[in-house]
C-alpha cells in the first residue's frame, strides 16, 4: 500500500485567531485552504505567527476563535494525541533514551500496533537510515537526526505533516542538500507538507505554494514565481528576496485587458507598467523593480531595454561576487538603488566607482505598490 | 605537562595525583583501618581509653549478628519505607518545581533547602511536640475516631518513618528535580503530537528520562536512613529502635567498641550489596 492513500482532504483554517493572556495578538483571523497533497510553506519573520499556526493545527496551542479542519472533521480543540496531524520539532526533539528504531516505532506503538518492525524497516530505508537504527540520537550528525524526526512522523502516515523550521540547526550545504530530501520524500510519500521557516529561499525552493505572513496576517499568497515577480506589498517585494522601490505618481492610464498599462512619473521619467502589477489605487505609488532587472551602462552608451531611462545615476560601490557584480548606484534624486549584474564577461571588466551611469529596465518586470505603505517594511534588521 | 616535568622530574603524575591520594588516606582509608582493626579486637582486654589490640576475633561478628539482627531487619523496613514515601512525596513537587513552577522555580528550590538553616535535632524534636499525646494533631483524630481514646502518634513506627520521611525529603528532591529540570519539554510535546497520552508521556518519556535522579535520589534517602537513629530515639519507642540506636548504644553507654564496630561495618556490608544489585537493575551503572 502506498503512503498516499490515505491522505484525506485539505487542510482548512477558518478564522483562526490567537490572542495571548497578555493581549499579544499571534495570529489574526487567518482564513487558508491547503490542498491535500500539497507542499505549503508558511514564510515570515520570527514572531510573525507562523509557529502559533502550526501549533494550533498541532494540538500544542487552543486556538481563541475559529476552527480547524482537515476534509470534513473539526479537529479544533481535539487533543494533540487524537489528530490525524504529526509535526518535525525544530531541534527534532528526539527521544535521547529510546534507539533511533525505537523512536520511529513511538507512534506506532501508542496507536496499538502490535509489531511495527516491518514499518519501521521501511521508513528507516526511505530515509537512508537503516544503518542507524541501533544506535541513539546522540550518536548521530545533525542532518540524520533531521531526517529520524521526520521518519518517527511519516511512519503514522498522517494527513498533514507539520514541519517547524526543521533544517535552521543544520549548516548551509547540509540544508540544500537536506531541502532536496525533503522535496524528495514529499514526492514519494504525497502527505500535505506544511512547511513554517523563515528563509525565503528554503520556502521558494521547496514550497509549490508559499503564504507570507506579517504580523499575525497572510500578506500574500501564491506559487514561488508569482510572488517574486508580482508583489503586492512593499512588506513581500522587500522580505522576499530585495526590490528597489522608487516614489512615482500616476500621470496615466493606457490600453484595455492584457495590455493594460499604468503610467508612472519617477522624478521626470516616464515608467510604464502593466496594469496586472499595479496595486495601488491612489495617484502616489513605490516603482519596484528587483536588482537583477536593473541594467546600466556607461553614459552615452546603448542600453538593450525598450523602456525609458534613467540619466544622471552614479556607481557608489561595486563589489565583485564571482558570479556577479552588486552595483549601488546613487540616482541624482539622492536615493541609492541596488544593481545585480551576471559577469557574462561582455563588459570585460567592472565599472569603477564614480562612473556616471544610465540606468532602465524591461517595462514588464517593474511593479506599482501603495505609497501609503512602509517603504522599509519587510527588511531584516540584522 | 612538560613544565611540570622539568620540575618534578619524570614522576609528575604521581605528584599530581598526590593531594588526592592523602586526603582519601586521611578521611577515608584511615578510619575505615581503624573500624575493622577495631572490630576484629578482642573487647575483653581492650577498652575504649587503653584502646584495643587485634586479635583476629571473628566472633565479634557473629555475636554482633545474632543479638541485632532484628534491629537491622527493622532499620532497612523502615528506611525502605521511608524511601519509598519520599519518593512518591518528592516526585510530585519535583516534578512541579521543574515544569509547573514559572518564576517561583528559585523560591520553590530555596524552600525546599529552608529546613536544613535549622537543626536536624531542634526539627526532629519539633515533630515530638506535633505528634504529642495532648497536641493538636492527635486530639483531633481522637474527636474524629481515627485513633481510639489512648490511641497516639508518638512512639509508634508510624511516627518514625514520618521523621524519617520528613527529614530525607530534600534529599530525595534535589537530584530528582536536577534530573526532571534537564529533561526538554519539547520531548513531551513530541510525545503528545506522536500519540501518547498523558499517562503514557509519563511512563514512556519522563519517568525513564529521570530515572538517574531516581536512583540518586533514593540511594541518598535510603542509605542515611538506615543507618540514621535520631528518629527512632526522639519519636520512636523501645519497640522501634533501628541499627543505629543499637550501634550508638554499644559504642556510648556500654563502651563495647568491637561490638559497635562490627555491627557498623556489617551494617555498611549490606547497604553496598544493596546498592549495588538497584543500581544494576535500574540500568544505571553510570552513577556509579
Amino acid at each position: 500500500m502506498s503512503l498516499a492513500d490515505q491522505a484525506r482532504g485539505d487542510l482548512k483554517l477558518t478564522g483562526l485567531h490567537k490572542r495571548y493572556p497578555n493581549g499579544f495578538v499571534a495570529v489574526e483571523s487567518l482564513d487558508l485552504v491547503i490542498p491535500q497533497g500539497s507542499f505549503f510553506a508558511l514564510l515570515g519573520p520570527s514572531g510573525c505567527g507562523k509557529t502559533t499556526t502550526l501549533r494550533m493545527v498541532a494540538g500544542l496551542e487552543e486556538a481563541t476563535k475559529g476552527t480547524i479542519h482537515i476534509g470534513d472533521q473539526d479537529i479544533t480543540h481535539a487533543k494533540p494525541y487524537k489528530r490525524p496531524v504529526n509535526t518535525v520539532f525544530q531541534n527534532y526533539a528526539l527521544f535521547p533514551h529510546l534507539t533511533i528504531a525505537e523512536n520511529v516505532a513511538f507512534g506506532p506503538k501508542r496507536r496499538g500496533a502490535k509489531d511495527p518492525a516491518a514499518d519501521v524497516k521501511e521508513i528507516l530505508a526511505l530515509t537512508e537510515l537503516t544503518e542507524q537504527a541501533g544506535k541513539r540520537p546522540a550518536q548521530l550528525s545533525g542532518g540524520q537526526q533531521q531526517r529520524v524526526a521526520l521518519a518517527r512522523a511519516i511512519i503514522n502516515r498522517p494527513d498533514v505533516l507539520l514541519l517547524d523550521e526543521p533544517l535552521g540547526a543544520l549548516d548551509l550545504k547540509l540544508r540544500r542538500a537536506m531541502q532536496l530530501e525533503l522535496k524528495r520524500i514529499q514526492d514519494e510519500v504525497g502527505l500535505t507538507f506544511v512547511h513554517v521557516t523563515h528563509d525565503q529561499e528554503e520556502a521558494m525552493t521547496m514550497a509549490d505554494t508559499v503564504a507570507v505572513m506579517n504580523k499575525g496576517r497572510i500578506e500574500q499568497m501564491g506559487a514561488p514565481y508569482d510572488l517574486y515577480t508580482n508583489p503586492h506589498t512593499t512588506f513581500v517585494a522587500n522580505f522576499l528576496g530585495r526590490s528597489n522601490l522608487i516614489k512615482g505618481k500616476v500621470v496615466g492610464r493606457e490600453g484595455t485587458g492584457a495590455d493594460a498599462v499604468v503610467k508612472v512619473d519617477m522624478h521626470g521619467t516616464i515608467a510604464t507598467i502593466k496594469a496586472s502589477k499595479v496595486h495601488t489605487t491612489s495617484d502616489e505609488g513605490w516603482v519596484g523593480i528587483r536588482p537583477e532587472k536593473v541594467l546600466i551602462q556607461p553614459e552615452g552608451q546603448t542600453i538593450d531595454a525598450p523602456g525609458a531611462a534613467l540619466s544622471g545615476a552614479v556607481v557608489v560601490d561595486a563589489s565583485y561576487i564571482g558570479v556577479s557584480t552588486d552595483y549601488t548606484l546613487r540616482m541624482p534624486w539622492g536615493q541609492e538603488i541596488t544593481c545585480f549584474e551576471q559577469n557574462t564577461g561582455r563588459r570585460g571588466g567592472l565599472i569603477p566607482v564614480g562612473t556616471k551611469v544610465d540606468v532602465s529596465w524591461r517595462p514588464e518586470f517593474a511593479f506599482l505598490l501603495d505609497s501609503a505603505q512602509d517603504v522599509e517594511a519587510g527588511l531584516e534588521e540584522d | 605537562m612538560e613544565a611540570l616535568q622539568r620540575v618534578f622530574g619524570k614522576n609528575a603524575a604521581y605528584y599530581l595525583i598526590g593531594p588526592a591520594a592523602i586526603w582519601l588516606a586521611v578521611f577515608f582509608l584511615f578510619p575505615m583501618l581503624s573500624l575493622l582493626t577495631t572490630s576484629l579486637s578482642d573487647p575483653a582486654t581492650g577498652s575504649p581509653i587503653n584502646g584495643y589490640t587485634l586479635t583476629w576475633r571473628v566472633q565479634n561478628y557473629v555475636e554482633a549478628l545474632g543479638d541485632y539482627w532484628p534491629y537491622m531487619m527493622r532499620s532497612l523496613l523502615y528506611a525502605g519505607i521511608a524511601t519509598i514515601l519520599c519518593l512518591v512525596l518528592g516526585y510530585v513537587l519535583a516534578y512541579a518545581i521543574a515544569f509547573k513552577a514559572g518564576r517561583w522555580k528559585t523560591v520553590m528550590l530555596v524552600l525546599v533547602i529552608a529546613p536544613f538553616f535549622t537543626s536536624f535535632l531542634v526539627r526532629t524534636l519539633s515533630w515530638k511536640l506535633i505528634l504529642a499525646d495532648n497536641g493538636f494533631i492527635v486530639n483531633t483524630l481522637q474527636t474524629l475516631h481515627i485513633l481510639g481514646e489512648d490511641g497516639r502518634l508518638l512512639a509508634t513506627p508510624f511516627a518514625v518513618i514520618m521523621g524519617l520521611t520528613y527529614n530525607f525529603l530534600p534529599f530525595t528532591i534535589l537530584p530528582l528535580y536536577t534530573s526532571l529540570e534537564k529533561i526538554d519539554p519539547k520531548l513531551n510535546e513530541a510525545a503528545a503530537d506522536l500519540y501518547a497520552s498523558p499517562f503514557q508521556r509519563f511512563t514512556k518519556v519522563i519517568w525513564p528520562l529521570s530515572l538517574p535522579g531516581v536512583v540518586g535520589g533514593t540511594l541518598l534517602t535510603f542509605i542515611p536512613a538506615t543507618g540514621d537513629y535520631i528518629n527512632a530515639s526522639l519519636l520512636g519507642s523501645p519497640n522501634t529502635q533501628m541499627v543505629g540506636n543499637k550501634i550508638q548504644q554499644l559504642f556510648t553507654t556500654a563502651g563495647d567498641y568491637p561490638h559497635a564496630a562490627a555491627l557498623s561495618v556489617i551494617l555498611m556490608v549490606i547497604i553496598v550489596g544493596m546498592v549495588l544489585v538497584y543500581v544494576r537493575r535500574a540500568g544505571t551503572e553510570e552513577l556509579l
